[in-house]
This record gives C-alpha cells, sequence and structure tokens, in this order.
C-alpha cells in the first residue's frame, strides 16, 4: 500500500512539473514569443480572442501568480484556447481528433515489441550459441543505431513508392468515409502497417537484449539449478521458473522505452503524414501555433506518465516483494 | 655517469609504462569481432570528422553545380535539387554530427555523475530531492519537449540543440551512477578514505569516480548515440538552422523536396546510413564493453560451454 501511495504521489508530483514546465518554458524564452504572434495575429483575430490569448500568455497581467492560477483554471476546466492555424477551432477539439490515432499506434505496437521482445529473449537465452543467438543481437543491434525515421523513409521508399504494397502516408484512404465500418477499419490497418512495423522495430531490440541479460542472470540462480536438478521440465523451467523473475527488471526500464517510442511515433507521424498528435505537435510549432503546442507537448507528457503508472501498479502485483515493504 | 644512466633508463621504463596503460585501455575493443569492428567503424568517421575540409571535393553549401545529378564520377553521391554536391555535404555532415553528439554525449554524463553521484553518496534528502528531479527528466517524453523548447528558441544552430539535449537527456546516466556510487559507498576503501579525512567532494571526485570507470564510458557512448539521433530527429522535423550542414538537415531538404517521390535514393540514403553506421559502433563499442566489465555475462558464457558444473566450482 505504501508502495502505490508512493507511486500515485510520485505521479502527481511529476504531472505538476509537465503542467510547470509547459508554463514557464515560454516565460522562460528569450524573445517574447507572445509579441511575435500578436504582431502576426493582429488583423485575424477578433478583440475578444486578443483579449483570451493575453490573458494565456499573461501580456498586461497582474502578477506571474496570478497568471499561473488562470492557467491552471483553464487546464482543469478544458479551456485549452483555441488555435491559430484553424481558428477559431478549440485546441482541445483538435487534440480529441488526433489522440486516439497516435495511442492506438504507439499502444499497439509497445505491446507487440514488449511480447515478441521478451519471447525472443528467452528464447535465446536458452538457445545459446544458437543461430538467433548469434544473429538476432546483431540484428537488433543495427535497428537500435538507425534512426526511426530514417527507417520509416526507407519503408515508404521500399514498400510505398517502388513495389506500391502499402499506402505512402495518411492515416485512412481519404475516399472512404470515416464510420465503425470494415472499409474503413481495414483502411485504417492498411495505412497503419508500416508506421507500426517502423516503431516495432526500432523498440524491439532493447527488450529482446534486456530479458536475454535478465535470463542469463536468473539461470545462474540457485532455485533454478535446483529445478534443473529436480527434473523439471524445460518449458515449464524457462517459463515458470526463470523468465517470471526475469521479466520484472524489464518492467522497471518502461519508461524509458515509452519514451522512446513517443520520440519515435513524433518523426514516424511525420514522415508518413499520419493525423497523430505528433503531427500535431510537429506542424503546430512551424506555424508557431502556440496554444496547440502547449495543448499537445502536455497531452504527450500526462500520456507517458499515465503508461509509467500504469506499469508501476502492475509491478507491485507481479512483485509481492514490494508490496510487502521490501527494497523498491 | 652511472646515477644518469639509471635515471634515463628508469625515466623510459616508466614513460613506457604509462605509454603501455595508455594503449591497455583500447585492448578489450580489440577482444572479439564486434568490438573490433565498432572500434574501427567509429575510428573511419573519426578521421573524416577531423579530415572534413580535405577529403570533401567541394564546398557543401556552394549551389554552383548541375541540379538533381543523380552519382556520377564528378559528384559522388549526386546534387541536390539546388545544385549542391551531396558528397561533401555528407562529409561535412560527419563532422557537425560527431561534434555534437559527443560533446552532448559528454556534457549529459557529466551532468549525470553530478545528480548520481552526489544523491548516492550523500543519501537522506539530498538523495530524495536529487532522485525526484531525476526521474522526472527520466520520465518526460524527451523529443517533445525538445520540439517545444525548439518552438520558443526558433531555428538554432546544431550546437546550441546539442547543449538542449545534454540538459534534457542526462536522467538515465544519473540513475546508473547513483545505483553503483551507493554499491561503492559501503566498501572498505571509502570508509578507509573518509577515515584518512578526505572531504566529501574528494572521495567522490579521486575514489567514487575512478572506481566506475567502465560505466561513465559506457553512459558517455549510450549517451552520444541518443544525442546524435535526438540531433537528426530535430534537423529532420526543421527545427535546426536549415543552412546547417548536418545528416539530419540532409534528410530535411531530401523530404521537403520529394527525393523520395522522385526516386532520389542517393539523396536520403547516405545521411541515414551515416547516422546508422556511427550509432552501430557506437552500440557495438559498449555491448563489448558490456561483455568484459560485466563479469557475470561472462560466466554464464563460461558454464554453458563448458558443463555446469565448471561454473560452481
Amino acid at each position: 500500500m505504501r508502495y502505490v501511495l508512493n507511486r500515485l504521489g510520485f505521479f502527481v508530483l511529476s504531472l505538476w512539473a509537465a503542467i510547470t514546465i509547459n508554463f514557464i518554458l515560454p516565460r522562460m524564452m528569450p524573445g517574447n514569443p507572445a509579441d511575435a504572434m500578436f504582431a502576426k495575429f493582429q488583423g485575424r483575430l477578433t478583440p475578444a480572442a486578443l483579449d483570451a490569448m493575453k490573458k494565456a500568455y499573461g501580456i498586461g497581467q497582474s502578477t506571474l501568480w496570478q497568471q499561473y492560477i488562470d492557467y491552471l483554471h483553464g487546464l482543469f476546466t478544458f479551456n485549452w484556447g483555441l488555435s491559430f492555424m484553424q481558428y477559431p477551432t478549440p485546441v482541445s477539439d483538435m487534440i480529441q481528433g488526433s489522440l486516439p490515432w497516435t495511442i492506438g499506434l504507439v499502444g499497439i505496437s509497445t505491446l507487440l515489441s514488449v511480447f515478441i521482445g521478451t519471447a525472443l529473449g528467452v528464447y535465446i537465452s536458452w538457445n545459446r550459441k544458437g543461430f538467433l543467438d548469434n544473429t538476432l543481437p546483431v540484428v537488433s543491434m543495427i535497428f537500435q543505431a538507425m534512426p526511426y525515421f530514417w527507417i520509416a523513409l526507407l519503408f515508404v521508399f521500399v514498400f510505398g513508392f517502388k513495389l506500391g504494397w502499402f499506402p505512402m502516408a495518411h492515416g485512412y484512404d481519404p475516399s472512404v468515409t470515416p464510420g465503425f465500418n470494415a472499409t474503413y477499419i481495414n483502411s485504417i490497418l492498411y495505412h497503419s502497417f508500416l508506421p507500426a512495423i517502423t516503431l516495432l522495430l526500432g523498440s524491439l531490440s532493447g527488450w529482446i537484449i534486456g530479458m536475454r541479460n535478465n535470463m542469463m542472470y536468473t539461470l545462474g540462480e540457485d532455485y533454478v539449478s535446483f529445478a534443473e536438478a529436480k527434473g523439471v521440465k524445460t518449458s515449464r523451467l524457462m517459463f515458470s521458473y526463470a523468465a517470471r523473475n526475469a521479466i520484472l527488471p524489464q518492467l522497471t526500464s518502461f519508461a524509458i522505452a515509452i519514451g522512446n517510442v513517443v520520440s519515435g511515433s513524433i518523426l514516424t507521424e511525420q514522415v508518413f503524414s499520419y493525423p497523430g498528435i505528433g503531427n500535431q505537435l510537429t506542424s503546430a510549432v512551424q506555424s508557431q501555433d502556440y496554444p496547440m503546442i502547449q495543448a499537445s507537448f502536455l497531452l504527450i507528457a500526462v500520456a507517458v506518465l499515465v503508461a509509467n503508472l500504469i506499469v508501476d501498479l502492475l509491478y507491485s502485483r507481479l512483485d509481492p516483494r514490494i508490496r510487502t515493504g521490501g527494497t523498491v | 655517469m652511472n646515477a644518469e644512466i639509471t635515471t634515463s633508463t628508469q625515466n623510459s621504463e616508466k614513460s613506457q609504462g604509462y605509454l603501455m596503460r595508455f594503449f591497455k585501455i583500447f585492448i578489450p575493443f580489440f577482444s572479439s569481432g564486434k568490438s573490433t569492428t565498432g572500434f574501427i567503424l567509429f575510428l573511419i568517421f573519426l578521421i573524416i570528422a577531423i579530415l572534413a575540409p580535405l577529403i570533401a571535393p567541394y564546398s557543401p553549401s556552394a549551389a554552383v553545380y548541375d541540379p538533381n545529378l543523380p552519382p556520377t564520377a564528378g559528384h559522388w553521391f549526386g546534387t541536390t535539387n539546388t545544385g549542391q554536391d551531396l558528397f561533401s555535404q555528407f562529409i561535412y555532415g560527419a563532422r557537425n554530427s560527431m561534434i555534437v553528439g559527443f560533446g552532448a554525449g559528454i556534457l549529459s554524463t557529466i551532468i549525470g555523475l553530478i545528480f548520481g553521484v552526489i544523491g548516492g553518496y550523500r543519501g537522506g534528502l539530498t538523495d530524495s530531492i536529487l532522485g525526484f528531479i531525476t526521474n522526472i527528466f527520466l520520465v518526460m517524453p524527451g523529443l517533445a519537449l525538445l520540439i517545444v523548447i525548439e518552438a520558443y528558441l526558433k531555428a538554432s544552430t546544431p550546437f546550441i540543440n546539442g547543449l538542449i539535449i545534454a540538459l534534457t537527456g542526462w536522467a538515465w546516466g544519473a540513475r546508473v551512477f547513483r545505483s553503483q556510487t551507493m554499491t561503492l559507498a559501503g566498501r572498505d576503501f571509502i570508509a578507509a578514505a573518509k577515515m584518512s579525512g578526505k572531504s566529501p567532494l574528494r572521495i567522490m571526485v579521486t575514489e567514487i569516480c575512478p572506481n566506475m570507470m567502465n560505466i561513465i564510458a559506457g553512459n558517455i557512448m549510450f549517451a552520444t548515440l541518443g544525442a546524435i539521433l535526438a540531433e537528426s530527429g530535430l534537423a529532420f522535423l526543421g527545427f535546426e538552422d536549415i543552412n546547417s550542414t548536418s545528416w539530419g538537415t540532409m534528410l530535411y531538404w531530401a523530404s521537403q523536396n520529394a527525393a523520395l517521390l522522385r526516386g532520389a535514393w542517393w539523396w536520403f540514403v547516405p545521411p541515414g546510413l551515416g547516422i546508422g553506421l556511427v550509432g552501430l559502433s557506437l552500440v557495438l563499442m559498449n555491448f563489448a564493453m558490456d561483455q568484459i566489465t560485466n563479469p557475470r555475462l561472462k560466466a554464464q558464457k563460461r558454464r554453458n560451454n563448458r558443463g555446469r558444473k565448471a561454473a560452481r566450482s
């Protein structure tokens, strides 16, 4: 229980940190971005919108503290301001449209990557000196060293442009009307295949190598040797004895992994013109759409933090030592 | 006369000793095929980066040649749509990527050392505060944070990008250093150093840091790889001075000018391959160092090679 409270506390504090970074950054930077922005949008926005923007950026406003309170208030009432780029669409609407794409893409490829990577790691740790053990770490290392977006570019070029097997861009076929029907879902799956494979290949190596090394620690433990001496079946020894314990340290590196996949996803979405939140963030920065930048960064950060919280809580379920107050 | 001879021989022996010790650092890199490949690959790119002005046949930014050339004898990697020589851009790009990568890698390792070693050695409240800051930076999505910072900085140079990457990407190293410091802090030699009246700062710098040199070196490689990838990603998205010469900027221009749709593979393949090969050399060297400095991985290898009983004894 103490552990769960501890993790929840950390989640709340890190959430606060993300929110505060988002608040402080624009105010800390040299050359007030708000001024540049106002010059740009002077003629195009209604006075009310300008006022709202001034409020959001604290122009002609009272103290920093007051701005902070207003900012927090707006945040929790989902009043995130209006987009400059597609004025006057509220930022929250645009986010709503793009968030499911990214969560779907990143979520599914991360889950697949964890499962496939862990399984392969178990397999090659057991069959040491086998063909896969010699080649797989090297192949995965190559993928680890490659930039995600370049692999994505190559995939677009080879499978999209040269071979024409997969579409080169977008989340679904524009000629298909969105809706809950088979054609639309098929179109989504078809379009997401290449981006998902890119993310999968980029993140797989960490799980394989990590699991392989953990397995080797665990296989050296006395209880595994004892079970083997007792004549426990190989498959049982592998999964019920060794892998069960080896998988735990894997979870602690999840924070790093999910951060990497999200970063990769921002780049991959750009390559595929995928309608996700990463693409939204990039184009917002390019067109200096500050409300959009703030909102999309915050959502990406919150999504990563929530994913980490879930894994932390899962960890406490899987490892009873943590719940009973052992060392964390 | 005699005395002179002895001192001079002693000196030469001593310098030989230093030289030997210097070269001994590199011996691990030649212990396996993987690490040798990594090391040689790395040396090649290092030489390219250092000698860039000598190797590159043309100026990387001069737009004076025939545009849109495929690879020819005069232009090995072809030219851009404005007539810049891609091979020269590639060579100079190696220089920028290496400088930014290693600069950021070393800087972030230093920041990580400060947070990790002080936290791990001091413990208590100091550790809680430093650990909390570390964890915050660990869970923040790095590239998103970088992009947001770029949004307010606008068109920064590769070097400023490297600086920002280092300032945001040190957390993983700090965590590793912290746990290693905590193990070391309990050892006898640290207790002895404390007894002899060394100040905490001195203990951290002269006792703890030298004893985790392998981890520090590993972290520099890891952080450098991360920095090269992050920098190229930022440049690819266009969040870097687009007139600078780096591998990421080359990819940015390639995708801006639809090199993919025109089948101009010579434009976008070399820069990515360069990033990948430098990255691979770092990963290979790091992997080899892991195998060498992590005795348990080696013990397991022996166990499986010679049967289970051999390892027990």
